[in-house]
């Protein structure tokens, strides 16, 4: 009879309740199927403890291990740790009818909108499905009219300086004349007699971006510094402030100055490398940082001086920056503070004027303009906003080299190009473009472990990256996660100097801007004018 | 030690002081200071800095430790990002005083411009302390995270505030002297109960603040104040979708 009594039940409620009943049943269906293989599965229960989403449970009644797959992220952790290999991770196969303007996507948010009246979230670099204009750059190499030559065995150069430098120097000339054993000879010296700007000196044109304390963790952050130092080249503490034990570390920093002014004081200056102002980042142009509250804790309260559990708020503009000549006034004001020692960088994201804004930049006095694209990754942005703003990259460095060199001011700024460069072809691809060295963020998240899940804004990484809860940290081994940065950034850059060897080019100074050596395949007019690039089949 | 500065660049002034500074010298005076910017800027010293004429724009900006006192009045910026010291204009400053100021101490005889004390924060005993002697325009306080900020508006013909007072307030305390409007608090601040610890400690900064500038304490100390703090801990907590 208890089934009856239920429908008797049900048929008694109230309009009302059913519409309350309706609203509390989520609209929304999993993103993604685990499937656990019976006969691999030995019930150790890692899959339980490695997800902090909460997606697997051990049912001790029945005792089974159960899986809910609205929780699964497709973080693939349980996956990989799982010791038997007994889970797999698929895409939901949930049939909404096919339809290429309501995509399930599309559906899926609307409902989770409808749900609790939030902006959406996200995390890394856009997704969207838009053209990828590195695939569709090809690169020229030597045969017979030009040698090519072999990396392996003649040296190529690869080392890179940021920053200033001047339109003209100076040298003075001795020369004496001294005996030798039968005939007089001569020496020459040349003594530089132009004091140059600070520059930064990299063994290869590759920069960790920015990635603040906070939205990762202290020991990615160690990983990363350990790497910068080994491979001679750069990390970016972002806007977050830099944990004293890193101090150590200065002279392969670079430290964000952003609107939220987290951390920073003098020490934090002196100790650097060299200080960038962040306007902006590639993956939320426009808009500020809130760094949720769940990230908070009483190390983040301490190194950027809020009360724990709050979301950390960088204002959207600088609030002393309404304009280019309030741009120079910061821009002074830091090289004043640190006695013009060190190269000083702008961060902007690519939007649509973004030649003369970095012409601006340039103007205010800036050492270095770092460009982050439409791809760049975040550990938090509104979806809209990191899917719908700013330009690919590959467009921005051809406009803003393009314009420096117009305006005879390109000798002034190096240009560090950002957002979402996926590997050393890409690099390559953007110094021939015009940039002196780029920023790398996502692909060496990933080489530390990352699966690009997207949720970094929840504070649950199931790697240990992008998290602060202590039991998900210890999860990163900083060691052998620099080792797998320092190979990273070994493997690119030998791969960098293998395609420039096969141009016949043997130092990155002359790959630079050195856009004949490109061609567009499958590029609209347009496109290739911007770029400055031929077509593919058409002749230098 | 006193240094002209009439015809001095920002650089020239500096590294004058600088030197100064890395010689032992710890009092230095600077005189016909003609809006020179970023003096003092990222200084850190035990000197006490006179500065006579106006102070150009980021005047102790990074600093952490001098104390700087200007007999004249200062531009935009001052104390940008301040860290420890202390600063007394005795006169009124620009826009945006002590922009993301983490210590230290600051004090305006006179009024402040927009955005006064934005976003300054503390931590444990790093707390700075803002006090404006006249009035301060819209946005005061905004995005503040911690610190303390007293408001006197002793120029009575004036409006002691404009609107906006606190937004996107999330830490820290604010007192003003009378009474302001609800229609002029954020949207994130709300006044909040006056406790006998809250007199203690705006005695103790009266005090320094009336000695600094010859007031009389006790005509000042007369008028109650209203405390503002921030409603949440996450004002923008509950707008996006997990
Ligand atoms: S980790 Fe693998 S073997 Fe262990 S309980 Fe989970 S599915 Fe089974
Ligand atoms: S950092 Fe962590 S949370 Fe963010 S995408 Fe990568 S695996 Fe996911």
């Amino acid at each position: 009879m208890e089934s009856s009594a239920s429908v008797l039940c049900k048929s008694s409620v109230s309009v009302q309740c059913i519409r309350k009943a309706n609203m509390k049943k989520s609209l929304l269906f999993p993103d993604f199927t685990v499937t656990r293989d019976p006969d691999k599965c030995i019930q150790c229960e890692v899959c339980v403890r490695q997800c902090a989403f909460d997606a697997h449970s051990f049912d001790k009644e029945a005792n089974k291990i159960e899986t809910d797959n609205s929780k699964c992220v497709s973080c693939l952790r349980c996956a990989t740790m799982c010791p038997t290999g007994a889970i797999t991770v698929s895409e939901h196969q949930q049939n909404i009818k096919k339809n290429k303007n309501w995509t399930e996507k599309q559906l899926k948010e609307l409902y989770k909108q409808s749900e609790t009246g939030g902006i959406l979230l996200t995390g890394m670099g856009t997704d969207k499905d838009y053209k990828i204009i590195w695939d569709h750059i090809l690169l020229d190499a030597a045969q017979v009219t030009n040698p090519s030559i072999d990396p392996l065995r003649e040296p190529m150069e690869l080392r890179t300086y940021l920053g200033a430098k001047p339109d003209r120097i100076e040298f003075r000339v001795q020369s004496s004349e001294f005996r030798g054993q039968n005939k007089k000879l001569r020496t020459t010296n040349y003594e530089l007699q132009t004091k140059l700007p600070p520059q930064l000196k990299l063994e290869t044109p590759i920069l960790f971006s920015a990635m603040s304390y906070g939205a990762i963790s202290l020991n990615t952050m160690r990983a990363l510094a350990r790497a910068a130092d080994e491979c001679g080249i750069f990390y970016n503490t972002g806007e977050g402030g830099l944990p004293k034990e890193l101090y150590k570390y200065g002279k392969n920093t670079i430290v964000q100055v952003a609107s939220g002014r987290f951390g920073v004081d003098s020490d934090y200056l002196d100790v650097a490398a060299a200080v960038e102002i962040k306007v902006g980042q590639g993956a939320k142009p426009g808009i500020g940082g809130h760094l949720p509250g769940e990230k908070v804790t009483e190390e983040i309260s301490q190194t950027r001086m809020i009360p724990t559990g709050t979301d950390a708020l960088s204002p959207a503009p600088h609030h002393d920056i309404y304009s280019i000549e309030d741009l120079s006034q910061l821009i002074y004001s830091i090289k004043e503070a640190t006695g013009y020692k060190k190269p000083l960088s702008v961060k902007v994201a690519a939007v649509h004027n973004i030649a003369a804004i970095a012409s601006g930049i340039v103007r205010a006095g800036a050492d270095i303009v770092a460009i982050d694209g439409l791809r760049g990754g975040t550990g938090a942005a509104p979806t809209r906003i990191r899917d719908n703003v700013g330009i690919p990259i590959e467009l921005a460095i051809s406009a803003v080299d393009s314009r420096l060199r117009e305006e005879g001011i390109r000798n002034r700024a190096s240009i560090i190009a950002a957002g979402g460069f996926r590997n050393s072809a890409d690099v390559v691809k953007a110094i021939a473009l015009g940039a002196d060295a780029v920023y790398i963020g996502t692909a060496a998240l990933v080489a530390m472990g990352c699966h690009l899940c997207q949720k970094c804004y929840t504070g649950k990484c199931n790697w240990g990256i992008a998290t602060q809860d202590p039991y998900l940290v210890k999860r990163l081994n900083p060691e052998i996660a620099a080792r797998r940065l320092v190979n990273l950034i070994k493997a690119w850059s030998h791969e960098i100097k293998e395609i420039m060897g096969g141009m016949g080019i043997n130092a990155v100074e002359s790959l630079r801007g050195n856009r004949l050596r490109l061609r567009g395949f499958d590029l609209h007019e347009n496109e290739l004018k911007i770029l400055d690039i031929k077509p593919a089949g058409e002749s230098m | 030690m006193i240094i002209n500065s009439q015809n001095l660049t920002h650089k020239k002034l500096n590294e004058k002081i600088r030197s100064a500074v890395k010689s032992g010298i710890n009092r230095i005076e600077l005189k016909n200071v003609n809006g020179q910017r970023y003096i003092a800027s990222g200084l850190k010293a035990d000197v006490n800095i006179k500065i006579y004429g106006t102070a150009g724009n980021d005047l102790g900006s990074f600093m952490s430790g001098p104390e700087i006192n200007v007999f004249g009045n200062a531009q935009d910026c001052v104390a940008n990002t301040m860290d420890a010291g202390k600063i007394v204009v005795h006169g009124s400053v620009g826009d945006i005083l002590g922009y993301g100021m983490r210590g230290g101490k600051v004090f305006i005889k006179d009024d402040a411009g927009y955005r006064a004390g934005i976003h300054i924060k503390s931590y444990k005993e790093m707390v700075p302390v803002i006090v404006i002697g006249g009035s301060v325009h819209d946005f005061f306080a905004e995005y503040m995270a911690g610190g303390i900020i007293i408001l006197l508006g002793l120029d009575r013909n004036k409006k002691i505030a404009g609107n906006f007072i606190g937004t996107g307030m999330h830490g820290g305390t604010i007192y003003i002297r009378g009474k302001v409007e609800t229609y002029q608090l954020g949207k994130e601040v709300s006044t909040v109960k006056f406790e006998e610890t809250d007199n203690e400690l705006i005695k103790k900064y009266l005090a320094e603040f009336c000695s600094s500038f010859n007031l009389d304490y006790r005509k000042i100390a007369t008028q109650k104040f209203t405390k503002l703090k921030a409603l949440h801990h996450r004002p923008y907590g509950t707008i996006y979708a997990y």
